[in-house]
């Protein structure tokens, strides 16, 4: 399903020139549960960004379900963005203004739902998180925990192929982080394809399949189970 | 996402911000009620002006027939009321007599045969007394009505009202005076009898000229050009020998001192309402900078480029005509207020509102918004949503 080809990514730090992702070869299936393992630099980020499209690679090819979508303009990557991937970040980034159930709402409403339609679909993916009852709340008025619930709610409302995490539990204390992966695992069970980026050996070994990063070098790790 | 609700989103937006967004607005609601007021009273002194124009005989229309046989017969006056535009008919004859009381005389006087209209048409204020009626032109009465230098002359300090004075040997009574100054000072100087009296005077009720009052000052060059093809071919003269007068200079620069004083009010509206948009566009481009992520979590969302656009224009928009509503009305306000201060000390209004402005300061207040939260926007719709999100 996901398909990158001699992808490489390099950035220019003063003189140096830093290669973040160095002729990178990576495959993934649908249904599978995946975490990128790596220490902080090794470029696990900067992949994870692209995979996102939320940056662009300087040459190889990236395929999403065959297409090829390096070469697509600024807005039908958003679209791609909105209806194909779902992105869970460290710091969660929901906005602070609006309460749970409107976050949730806002990319639904980029894909053209209704406010009503949006609403309804909203608390769906609430109930699924076991957040209801708190959609009302704005996110300083949530834990951490619950804020990254909110966060899943929102990467799963348009129902995307894939769920990009980066560092899911990296502002969680270890007993949240592992209730959030609980919940991860439970809708890679669902079928929900899910790649999470990590640096924490015991988050990574929660999914089925760990790639190590190292310099800008991808190697499949060793089967966890 | 619907217009709607993303009006709600920048109202929501506006709302977290209110003492900037507040302050931002203060620049527009100044600028707005400032162009209100100055137009207002702009407007309000072109109106007293033209009033007081109009007491110059802006208004008026001059009509001389001087081939010296020519004459337009006192019966068919009222056939000029026919003509469009045209609200009252003065004659005159100007007849030269001896005017005396007691010692004081006063050789070789001018003095004027007309009707009950003159004063009115001329925009002369009586004083004391009372106008010439149809029963005195009817009568031949041996009436006048005179300015206020001649009573001073001929009566010094006393009173002269129903008092008798001498006009080639005849008693005339003087049934009205006009007030000291009154529309220049010409008319301090005047002598009126009614126009049927003349014959007492050496002279008929037939006249070869006529003053003309028109509705408004703006139709005096219309009335002028249909009076005198009338006059051509109703009493077969050739233009040679009429001449239609009008004060069209007056109303020139009337007009001209009008357009300028706009054009004046215009420069100073449109220097603050700069001012008030550079302001908006400050605190979009602040509000974009501070929002960076907020714009990065938006486009990893799904946020193409004209949503992220969009709502930041509706933003700088709510606020740019919240701004200019507030600020009209305040002006009208102000405006009413400064009324009711000059009314209070005893003037008329010098503030007018217009609705054309009212219209052009909301239509303003929109592209103010629109023109300044154009670069701002397109600013935050062009971030790379990956630079967006590392902001903190």
């Amino acid at each position: 399903m996901i398909q990158l080809i001699d992808l490489t990514k390099s950035f220019q730090m003063g003189e140096e020139t830093i290669t973040a992702v160095n002729h990178v070869n990576f495959q993934a299936e649908k249904g599978e549960f995946i975490s990128i393992v790596g220490p902080s630099g090794s470029g696990k980020s900067t992949l994870m960004n692209i995979l996102g499209l939320l940056d662009t690679a300087d040459s190889g090819t990236y395929l999403l379900n065959q297409e090829d979508v390096t070469t697509l303009s600024d807005n039908q990557q958003a679209v791609i963005r909105n209806a194909k991937i779902g992105f869970v970040f460290q710091s969660f980034h929901l906005l602070p203004r609006i309460n749970a159930l409107e976050n949730v709402m806002v990319p639904l409403l980029y894909h053209g739902y209704s406010e009503k339609q949006a609403r309804e679909k909203a608390l769906f993916y609430l109930d699924k998180v076991n957040l209801l009852g708190r959609e009302k709340h704005l996110p300083k008025q949530l834990s951490g925990g619950q804020q990254q619930r909110v966060a899943i709610a929102r990467a799963l409302s348009c129902d995307p192929e894939i769920i990009l995490a980066d560092e899911p539990t990296g502002a969680l204390d270890s007993k949240t982080g592992t209730e959030i992966m609980g919940l991860m695992e439970r809708l890679n069970e669902g079928g929900q394809t899910i790649v999470v980026i990590t640096h924490d050996m015991s988050v990574a070994k929660r999914a089925r399949r760990v790639v190590e990063m190292h310099d800008g070098n991808l190697k499949e790790g060793e089967d966890p189970q | 996402m619907s217009l709607l609700l993303t009006i709600k989103l920048a109202l929501t937006n506006i709302r977290t911000n209110k003492l900037r967004s507040g302050l931002t607005m203060l620049g527009l609601i100044i600028g707005i009620a400032s162009v209100i007021i100055l137009v207002g009273i702009g407007k309000g002194a072109t109106e007293s002006v033209t009033n007081e124009m109009s007491g110059l005989g802006a208004d008026l229309l001059t009509v001389y027939i001087y081939d010296g046989q020519t004459t337009i017969s006192y019966s068919d006056l009222d056939d000029f009321l026919g003509l469009p535009n045209i609200d009252a008919i003065a004659p005159y004859k100007s007849l030269s007599a001896s005017v005396s009381r007691g010692n004081v005389k006063l050789e070789y006087f001018n003095l004027l045969a007309t009707n009950e209209n003159y004063l009115d048409v001329m925009g002369y204020d009586l004083g004391e007394g009372r106008p010439f009626s149809e029963i005195d032109i009817e009568n031949s009465t041996k009436a006048v009505i005179i300015g206020n230098s001649i009573a001073e002359k001929l009566f010094n300090l006393t009173d002269p009202l129903g008092k008798t004075i001498k006009i080639n040997g005849d008693d005339y009574t003087v049934v009205g005076t006009l007030t000291a100054g009154s529309s220049m000072s010409e008319a301090d100087n005047i002598l009126l009898v009614p126009l049927t009296t003349a014959k007492y005077l050496g002279s008929n009720t037939a006249v070869s000229q006529l003053y003309l009052k028109t509705d408004n000052a703006e139709n005096v060059d219309g009335a002028a050009k249909e009076v005198k093809s009338y006059v051509e071919t109703n009493y077969n003269i050739d233009s040679d020998s009429l001449n239609v007068y009008t004060n069209t200079g007056i109303l020139e620069s009337m007009k001209e001192v009008s357009a300028q004083l706009s054009l004046l009010l215009g420069g100073i509206a449109g220097i603050s309402l700069i001012v008030g948009g550079i302001g908006i566009m400050n605190v979009m481009l602040v509000s974009v900078t501070e929002r960076t992520r907020e714009i990065g979590i938006r486009k990893s969302l799904g946020a193409k480029r004209r949503d992220i656009s969009k709502q930041f224009l509706i933003e700088s928009l709510v606020l740019s005509l919240l701004g200019g509503i507030i600020g009209i009305l305040t002006g009208i306000g102000c405006g009413a207020l400064i009324n009711t201060i000059v009314a209070y000390l005893g003037y008329s209004h010098i503030f007018a509102l217009s609705p054309g402005v009212v219209v052009l300061s909301f239509s303003v207040s929109a592209a103010v918004g629109l023109i300044f939260g154009s670069f701002p926007s397109y600013r935050a719709a062009c971030l790379r949503p990956i630079d967006a999100l590392k902001q903190e």
